[in-house]
């Protein structure tokens, strides 16, 4: 252990102080003193001095080696997005900071908290094309909430706090700060006070009561209003509210694909996902409804289809913490800011108790209309390949819709969200705004050690797993029980679904030649099956939740299946596609 | 939509990096910067970025609302040309036995209300500062006697409104 002691930080806001001590263990203990018990991340060259710290800190602080620091970036955003923390990535200049960019976009779009610390060559080498130096500060900083270089030892204890209060402060969002090596060398004598503000920066506007009382007004006189929720709600903790919310007011309830956990799935007024391979009532309705209450999302084209189209006939209201994504791509009648636990709860009381049965019959009708043609043979397919929807029902049963799911990205991802039933908040881990391949996998590492008490399913495409495979080693050291779940149709299957509807079936790249998914889980001592049979799915998905033990399942699925319905790029919500 | 030339106003930290995060931001939207000037602005500590693009009203504003949310902005404006008070400088250097050959160029800088900055045996350096137009004109009259070296500015502004940074900045360390 370390020769100097540290007064334990009990007191969250108390001021933590020690004598003359080198920059690298004075990261150490800003990151104790944050809280933090957990990294992800890849030693090198230009951070070695905190690396030998962490050797010196491994009782209170453990370091996951991930097999690559894009890895370590998607395990710190699956931790952060069930537990509500900061994760946190690491990684050495140079190669592995560039390495962190994917995940930093991920977060960056995904408003996902985390804190990124590389290790940069020393301050008098800046500049020279030093070995193993690359402007990380410059390369991250369209995909950073903030970021800052290091140059002096004197300076990690202010900045590493900043750094965290703006990660998980307003929209939270990631952060890089990058530490020359003389800096985490050099000694000081160190103090920490977190951080409670700073002057340029106001995180969470002030609700404006005027706009909550007029926007009250329009819901009370709205015949056929109708809600869609985002993340917002699951970031600013406002899942209770917004249920208060729906029950009073009555009105059905859409969600975006990161939206979805922040309202139990079988609640009666939920009606389900928007988007380009939402629901049907929904998407159809967005263009019938006359009054559109957008809560804590960003209408994201993913979302919104052709904007000259999406909503024309209705008011809108938006509920939102950050002022740039008011009348950024619709306009609002009404603007609500703030954080959305406060600005429903202000709501709430004027707000008249209603129902609009006749209008939520509408989404009733739709559905019907949804189920006959799309989801009844998506989830209970009589023909003989085995469909996504399948596994991912036969999946719903066995948790009783109480797992974390990670997706990664493709058709498998939207017919999870579509499909996967969810009973908690902080369970629907997915890349939404990036559509990261790759995600899944360390993301669910990063779910699982964030939630130890919770199942976590992954739930992975053949394509997107050859992406961050290398981190199955992750798994099998930490013997981190997550289930595996590959929905292997040999194909890029959502591009190839691209190129047989858009670009007259000439498959360019899109058959995936893949290996033996069972042996290489083998290789790395994961208990692992494959099955390809409808007479296998129940057994098997209910061993592989019963396991106490990380578990992989290859699922040979149905080659060619697409995901409808389907907006078409560029054509109307209500003119989504069924077939 | 209608374009327009704005004048982007950007009040920050005096940080360094903060000019390649405003500028990406224009980047981003693939809007070219015409011309700016960072300079130290009315209160201590706080800087003034002065970005002038051409572009709609609407794009002009939801930048300045994703340039005003990095962390180290504090207030961002923009204004059409008839709401500010604005200029350029440019400096020309040219070949002295011009001055002393040429009538033309005595009265090129009288017209032009230039001034004469230094003067040597080999080239004297004219200054002027005024609107683009005006310091075109300038260019354009003497262009013929040949220009050893140009440079211009870019645009400074005031607004004609006012603009309340010592306010934000109070109400900031309020909610702290
Ligand atoms: C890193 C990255 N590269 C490329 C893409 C484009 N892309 C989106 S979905 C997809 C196919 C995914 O295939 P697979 O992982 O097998 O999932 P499936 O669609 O077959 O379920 C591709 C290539 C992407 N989203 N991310
Ligand atoms: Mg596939």
């Amino acid at each position: 252990m370390n020769s100097n002691t540290i007064k334990e930080n009990k007191t969250p806001n108390k001021k933590i102080e020690t004598m003359n001590i080198s920059g690298a263990e004075a990261i150490i203990h800003c990151l104790l003193a944050e809280g933090v018990d957990l990294i992800y991340g890849y030693p090198g060259g230009a951070i070695m001095p905190v690396y030998d710290e962490l050797y010196k800190f491994q009782d209170r602080l453990t370091h996951i080696l991930t097999r690559h620091e894009q890895g370590a970036t998607h395990a710190a955003q699956g931790y952060a997005r069930v537990s509500g923390k900061v994760g946190i990535a690491m990684a050495t200049s140079g190669p592995g900071a560039t390495n962190l960019v994917t995940g930093l976009a991920d977060a960056q779009i995904d408003s996902t908290p985390m804190v990124c610390i590389t290790g940069q060559v020393g301050s008098h080498l800046l500049g020279s094309d030093a070995f193993q130096e690359t402007d990380i500060v410059g390369i991250s900083t369209p995909v950073t909430k903030w970021n800052y270089q290091i140059t002096k030892a004197s300076e990690i204890p202010e900045i590493l706090a900043k750094a965290f209060y703006i990660a998980k402060s307003g929209r939270p969002g990631p952060v890089l700060i990058d530490i020359t090596k003389d800096a985490q060398f050099d000694t000081f004598d160190f103090s920490y006070e977190k951080c409670t503000g700073v002057r340029s920066y106001k995180p969470v506007p002030k609700p404006n009561t005027n706009a909550i009382a007029e926007a009250a007004k329009l819901i009370n006189e709205a015949k056929k209003p109708m809600i869609v929720f985002g993340q917002g709600v699951i970031l600013g903790e406002a899942e209770a509210e917004l249920k208060q919310f729906v029950e009073k007011a009555g009105i059905p309830a859409a969600w975006t694909i990161l939206g979805v956990a922040a309202m139990d799935s079988e609640h009666p007024l939920n009606v389900g996902m928007v988007g380009m391979h939402g629901n049907y009532a929904p998407n159809v309705l967005t263009n019938e409804c006359d009054l559109l209450i957008a809560i804590g999302m960003r209408f994201d084209d993913r979302v919104t289809g052709n904007l000259e189209t999406y909503a024309k006939q209705a008011k809108v209201i938006h509920f939102e913490i950050d002022p740039a994504e008011i009348n950024k791509n619709v306009t609002s009648d009404v603007a609500v800011l703030g954080n959305s636990k406060e600005t429903l709860q202000l709501i709430l009381p004027l707000i008249d108790k209603k129902n609009h049965d006749e209008w939520h019959n509408e989404f009733k009708k739709r559905y019907d209309i949804e189920y006959n043609e799309v989801i009844k043979n998506d989830i209970k397919p009589t023909k003989e390949g085995l469909t996504m929807g399948e596994v991912i029902e036969e999946i719903n049963i066995a948790s009783k819709n109480s797992a974390v799911i990670v997706t990664d990205v493709g058709q498998h991802q939207m017919i999870a969200c579509r499909y996967a039933k969810f009973n908690q908040t902080k369970s629907n881990i997915t890349s939404g705004g990036l559509g990261t391949m790759g995600f899944a996998l360390p993301a669910a590492i990063g779910a699982k050690q964030g939630a130890m008490d919770r199942e976590v399913v992954a739930i992975i495409g053949d394509g997107g797993y050859q992406m961050t495979i290398q981190e199955l080693g992750v798994i099998f050291q930490h013997n981190i029980p997550v289930k595996i779940v590959v929905l292997n149709n040999d194909h890029l299957g959502m591009v190839r679904q691209w190129q047989e509807l858009f670009f007259e079936k000439r498959y360019a790249s899109t058959v995936m030649v893949n290996p033996d998914f069972v042996k290489i889980a083998e290789g790395y001592h994961i208990e692992s099956k494959r099955i390809s049979e409808r007479s296998e799915l129940k057994n098997t998905i209910k061993e592989m939740m019963a396991s106490k033990n990380p578990y992989f399942l290859e699922v040979k699925v149905e080659k060619e299946d697409n995901v409808f319905p389907m907006i078409p790029t560029g054509a109307s919500v209500s003119d989504i596609r069924l077939k | 939509m209608e374009k327009n030339r704005y004048t982007v106003s950007v009040y920050s930290e005096n940080n360094v990096g903060l000019l390649n995060r405003i500028s990406g931001i224009f980047l981003k939207r693939h809007i070219n910067i015409e011309s700016l000037n960072v300079s130290k602005s009315e209160i201590e500590n706080v800087s003034k970025f002065t970005v002038v693009i051409f572009t709609d009203h609407e794009t002009a504003r939801k930048i300045v609302g994703q340039i005003e949310k990095q962390i180290e902005v504090i207030k961002a404006y923009f204004h059409l040309d008839d709401e500010t008070i604005y200029q350029e400088s440019v400096l020309f250097k040219i070949d002295s036995s011009l001055l002393f050959d040429e009538r033309n160029i005595q009265n090129i800088i009288k017209d032009c209300n230039a001034t004469i900055v230094t003067v040597s045996r080999d080239f004297f350096v004219l200054a002027k500062t005024g609107r683009k137009f005006e310091v075109d004109e300038m260019y354009d009259k003497l262009k013929p006697f040949g220009i050893m070296q140009f440079v211009r500015s870019g645009r400074i502004a005031v607004t004609k409104a006012e603009m309340p940074i010592s306010v934000l900045l109070a109400e900031f360390k309020e909610n702290k």
